[in-house]
């Protein structure tokens, strides 16, 4: 392929590393994680033009490399010791600056760190830096970002500079571009999937519940989830494992055990039920999209999938639903921005010109946006006729996906409706950027796990992904399913396509 | 349904949003075509279904009643624009 931005460099061959591979090699000491870490922070000096970070904490990645290092020497490795990750600006760390990519934000230093982020200190990790995203994740580009755009490692034939989808596009960028080994991500309405499938990566959004949302910072509560961006399946499984779990300090996150999720993988799909929703199949959906949905059906049923059509007739409604359940939910939880006790504050005469001074020049247009929006569904008169409507509207949602699985195991779909645009050709109406998601929006609605795989390139050579959504709580069906996929599908990553 | 420009300044200011004269015509515009776009929802019969606010949270748990937290007033402090005797400082609302 020719179609790169970024030159993997082929001094060092680190940073090309699975985080399976890259553990492996800690732990057989072919490379320390000073050496691993080292790697990246060289990558992600190299290659700053992506912007994929907002900050990078170097420093603190090689003392927390030494102190893995320490641990390792002794055989006292945890799960993912010494594995270099991106942190997405929307996890709090502890006396890190997180931003959520937003200058109303910017400066803040946490004084508390995210389960999330906690969980996978404690299984070992290095953070590499905070990575850019879209404002308060509010975007599928990662174009609304306070610090500037995201730049895909992918490029296009002509040479044009290429989204990495969003809202988790920095995360993306350097997973795919060497940049980190691995990433966290967060998906509110296809924010890890999309992104994962732009730049030919695994993104997986667990179930509703399955990470404790405490200490990220909130966009739509009753549908944020905190996922992975890797290189590979096994990697996803690695990760989740370590993230995952019941947390007090999250009423919504489950009191369930965390499965081995790594067992599942080599289960196969023998047997596996796999339905294909029709409503997917999408009014002048592009043929390269439709072929590589095709191919994918292939390929499970030539491993011993049976395949099913299903119906999933609410389909249409759901990116509807989503535009007044996601600002309604994220104009309550932006309120809290009111430059007083933390973040930016533009002085006014009175209280409430200080509040709107701040929130004025804090928050972007498309943030703006979705509260104004949010703030009409919710305000009197208007409540019952789109508020309760839509989470009406969910449930019918919801019972979709549960007829569904009395009939099928998992079902298999695109993951985006196109492949990567050039950052200059991004849709000025924000309705048809909000298109972007009407593949993956259904399983946030319905709190379902979904994951997408990277099973292919577009007319002009970009990647494409194919998303499988589970049952509620049913990664494992994801796992063993996608690791069919990606054997099947022997997809060249940006970094591996030119070295191996 | 569509917004006329004094609905749209109504909005902004229950958001506390400042919007400059320029910007309620575009912002005016956008938020129509959104609503429009969610219009759609009204093709869906909803009669009996009973509205759902969230999923997978069978029971909301309950914890005991006991104090975990606290004493924390330097890291509440830490990241305020404008601090004075342990308190947050505001312009004046009383006069």
């Amino acid at each position: 392929m020719t179609n790169l931005a970024v030159k993997p460099s082929l001094k060092n061959d680190l940073i090309h590393l699975t985080l399976t591979e890259a553990r492996y090699g800690l732990e057989e000491k072919k490379f320390s994680a000073v050496e691993l870490t080292k790697a990246y922070l060289d990558s992600m000096e190299e290659h700053r033009h992506l912007n994929a970070y907002i900050l990078e904490t170097p420093e603190k990645a090689l003392e927390e490399a030494k102190e893995s290092d320490a641990r390792l020497a002794k055989g006292e490795g945890r799960l993912l010791e010494g594995i270099p990750l991106a942190m997405k600006d929307l996890f709090c760390t502890k006396g890190i600056q997180t931003t959520a990519a937003s200058h109303i934000l910017e400066g803040f230093i946490p004084p508390y760190e995210s389960t999330v982020s906690d969980n996978l200190k404690k299984a070992g990790t290095i953070t590499l830096g905070k990575t850019n995203m879209d404002e308060f994740a509010m975007g599928s580009a990662n174009i609304t970002s306070y610090f500037g755009n995201v730049i895909s490692p992918w490029k296009r034939v002509d040479g044009k500079d290429l989204t990495p989808g969003g809202s988790s596009g920095g995360t993306a960028a350097a997973v795919a571009g060497g940049l980190a080994v691995a990433g966290t991500a967060t998906d509110t309405g296809g924010s890890i999937r999309q992104p994962a499938a732009f730049t030919g990566l695994v993104g997986l959004k667990p179930t509703y519940g399955r990470c404790s949302r405490w200490g990220t910072v909130a966009f739509a509560s009753s549908l944020d989830q905190a996922g992975t961006i890797t290189r590979d399946v096994r990697d996803s499984a690695l990760m989740l494992k370590a993230m995952a779990g019941y947390d007090p300090k999250d009423a919504t996150s489950a009191h369930i055990e965390v499965p081995d999720f790594a067992k599942a993988l080599e289960l196969g799909v023998k047997g596996l039920k796999v339905g294909i929703p029709k409503e997917y199949h999408l009014e002048g959906m592009p043929e390269d999209i439709l072929s590589l949905w095709e191919q994918g059906k292939k390929w499970l049923s030539e491993a011993g999938a049976e395949l099913v059509d299903i119906s999933l007739p609410h389909t249409k409604y759901s990116l509807p639903t989503y535009y007044v359940l996601a600002p309604a939910e994220a104009s309550s939880n932006l309120a809290r921005y009111d430059g007083v006790r933390y973040g930016l504050r533009v002085p006014g005469k009175t209280l409430d010109e200080l509040y709107e001074n701040t929130r004025s020049e804090g928050f972007g247009e498309e943030v703006q946006r979705r509260i104004m929006i949010g703030t009409y569904v919710l305000s009197a008169g208007y409540y019952d006729a789109y508020y309760l409507k839509a989470q009406k509207v969910r449930r019918l949602v919801t019972q979709d996906f549960e007829l569904a699985y009395q009939k099928v195991d998992v079902i298999l779909t695109p993951t985006t409706p196109s492949a990567a645009f050039a950052l200059d050709e991004k849709p000025t109406d924000p309705v048809v950027m909000y298109l972007n998601d009407v593949l993956t929006v259904p399983a946030n609605l319905a709190g379902l796990p979904a994951i997408s795989v990277p099973a292919g390139f577009s007319k002009d050579n970009l990647p494409l992904g194919l998303q499988l959504i589970g049952p509620a709580f049913d990664e494992n069906v994801l796992f063993r399913t996608a690791r069919v996929l990606e054997d099947a599908a022997q997809f060249k990553s940006f970094l591996r396509g030119h070295t191996s | 349904m569509s917004l006329d420009q004094d609905t749209v300044k109504r909005i902004a200011h229950l958001a506390r949003l400042k919007l400059s004269e320029e910007r309620i015509k575009p912002m005016q515009e956008d938020l129509n075509r959104i609503l429009h776009f969610i219009d759609q929802l009204n093709e869906v019969e909803t009669g009996s279904v009973e509205a759902i606010a969230g999923v997978n949270m069978p029971i909301m748990p309950m914890r005991e009643d006991r104090v975990t937290d606290g004493d924390k007033v330097q890291a509440i402090l830490q990241n305020a624009p404008e601090v004075a005797c342990n308190m947050f400082v505001v312009p004046k609302v009383v006069e």
